[in-house]
């Protein structure tokens, strides 16, 4: 029988890091993740949790602190938000670049300036092409489920990359719901304890993190190329291999209604939740239209994308975040690559929303799924990037 | 003038590279040999050298070799930085710009 606990988004991801075990937590509290890495420091000061809490005076320290230690071969955890992730932004790349297996909670928050405390992808999206491979949930248990996993594709020797696990800030982080968890002793044996093949040993001297000049750096980079190609497979075995454990199926898109839409809306994280209740409302009027939500942005899933879109001709894609100057934004810009990539035709039109944690509610979402529906019908897009709801 | 790398070892590609650009072996920093980074050449008038190994406790690389009665340079490692002829008390080492 599953046990059913409320839990916050933040609170579903420590309950998480409790049970994968992780030897090291070097984290630094930032609005809205700041609850994460407090019921952490409560875990390990209760004894719940055997692992080496590091309070660090920074952002860029924490993440230091988790290189340092993922290299020594522990399991590491961290976590942050907004101006902690751009302060990180730096050591992101050395995580990656030096194959750090380390996985971090990010509670999206919006960037400064102007200063400001809530939801948007800004962050992350700020730090797209740090080399780490980036999931997005959808709600708490989708974070606790993802978090579990995430040690285990990080940790794959074919892999060896750290995984961000996003949560939209408040709308996740801050709000409780039902988590089904497993039983501790189920998540040890999902994820047994880390072996790193290569680790820090003072009898067997190595060097990382050496200078590597124009004559190797490409090669190094290739690596992380191939290492993210690679990860595909494994996230696949994974995601197999929880749902035996807790049947919840997972891979790298949610899609909703797809099989005859006609038209979708594509977006990240808490907004397919909404994006469902409406489209399931429009289905009952006899519009076709469905939902399509990447789980993992990072790698993206292109084949599964192709597949997902089906026959539907025309696609809202939202980004809750803003790629200034560029022709699209930045989940916009992906799909569209994926359909010139293999030649699809499809109608698509860009909508960015939420800045700042601007509620996106049902009837936004209804009005974009009739500009959606109206392009697949008339195959004309009268505006490629829309910004819901700013007033002039 | 030798080409850029060219003291180095057959390189290497993406496969067969450590993860990470890590090096495996310690005191692997030996078989990088730096003297093609050289724009300026440390000549030292043995004759003239004093033996008081100045240049050889200065020297950032450790490319000044001991000899007997005075010292000589390793042109594998030598960067040309020129602080031995810096330091030089008797000024018996003179930097003479590498020839192309």
């Amino acid at each position: 029988m599953a046990k059913l606990i409320g839990l916050t988004g933040n609170e579903a991801i420590a309950y998480a890091v409790k049970q994968c075990n992780v030897d090291v937590v070097a984290a630094y509290p930032i609005t809205p993740q700041t609850i994460m890495v407090e019921v952490l420091s409560e875990y390990v000061y209760n004894g719940e949790m055997d692992a080496e809490f590091i309070c660090v005076e920074s952002e860029h320290s924490a993440m230091s602190a988790c290189i340092g230690a993922s290299l020594a071969g522990a399991r590491v955890f961290t976590a942050t938000a907004s101006q902690g992730l751009a302060l990180m932004h730096e050591m992101l790349y050395i995580a990656s670049g030096l194959r750090c297996p380390i996985v971090m909670g990010i509670a999206n928050r919006a960037l400064s300036a102007p200063i400001n405390i809530h939801g948007d992808h800004s962050d992350m999206m700020g730090s797209r092409d740090c080399g780490w491979i980036q999931v997005y949930a959808e709600n708490a248990q989708e974070a606790y489920d993802w978090t579990i996993q995430a040690f285990k594709i990080a940790e794959d020797p074919r892999v060896l990359l750290p995984v961000s696990v996003n949560i939209d800030g408040f709308i996740l982080s801050h709000s409780m719901e039902g988590v089904e968890v497993l039983e501790d002793e189920e998540v040890a044996k999902f994820l047994p304890r880390r072996k790193p093949a290569i680790s820090i040993d003072p009898d067997k001297p190595i060097t990382i993190g050496a200078l590597c000049l124009p004559d190797y750096y490409f090669e190094i980079k290739f690596q992380q190329v191939q290492a993210l190609k690679e990860s595909f497979n494994v996230i696949r075995e994974v995601n197999r291999e929880y749902e035996t454990l807790s049947g919840r199926k997972y891979g790298f898109i949610e899609t909703y209604a797809m099989d005859d839409a006609e038209a979708a809306i594509v977006c990240l994280g808490s907004t397919a939740g909404t994006a469902k209740a409406v489209a399931r409302s429009l289905r009952e009027e006899g519009k076709k239209v469905g939902v399509i939500k990447p789980w993992v942005y990072r790698p993206f899933p292109e084949e599964e994308l192709i597949k997902a879109i089906g026959n539907a001709e025309a696609l809202a894609v939202l980004d809750k975040a803003c790629s200034f100057g560029a022709p699209f934004n930045a989940l916009c810009s992906d799909v569209i690559a994926t359909l010139y990539r293999y030649g699809k035709n499809v109608k698509v039109f860009n909508c960015v929303y939420g800045l700042g944690g601007r509620d996106i509610t049902p009837n936004d979402l209804k009005l974009i799924f009739n500009d959606a529906l109206e392009v697949a019908k008339t195959g004309i897009v009268r505006e490629y990037v829309k910004y819901l709801g700013v007033r002039e | 003038m030798r080409r850029q790398g060219e003291l180095s070892e057959i390189k290497a590609g993406w496969k067969s590279l450590p993860i990470g650009g890590y090096l495996l072996e310690p005191g692997s920093a030996i078989k990088y040999k730096t003297g093609d980074w050289r724009a300026f050449r440390p000549i030292i008038d043995q004759k003239r050298c004093i033996n008081c190994l100045l240049c050889w406790i200065y020297c950032p690389d450790s490319a000044i070799i001991r000899l007997e009665k005075y010292v000589d340079v390793n042109y594998e490692y030598c960067k040309g930085c020129g602080i031995c002829a810096n330091e030089c008390p008797v000024k018996c080492i003179t930097m003479i710009e590498e020839r192309r």
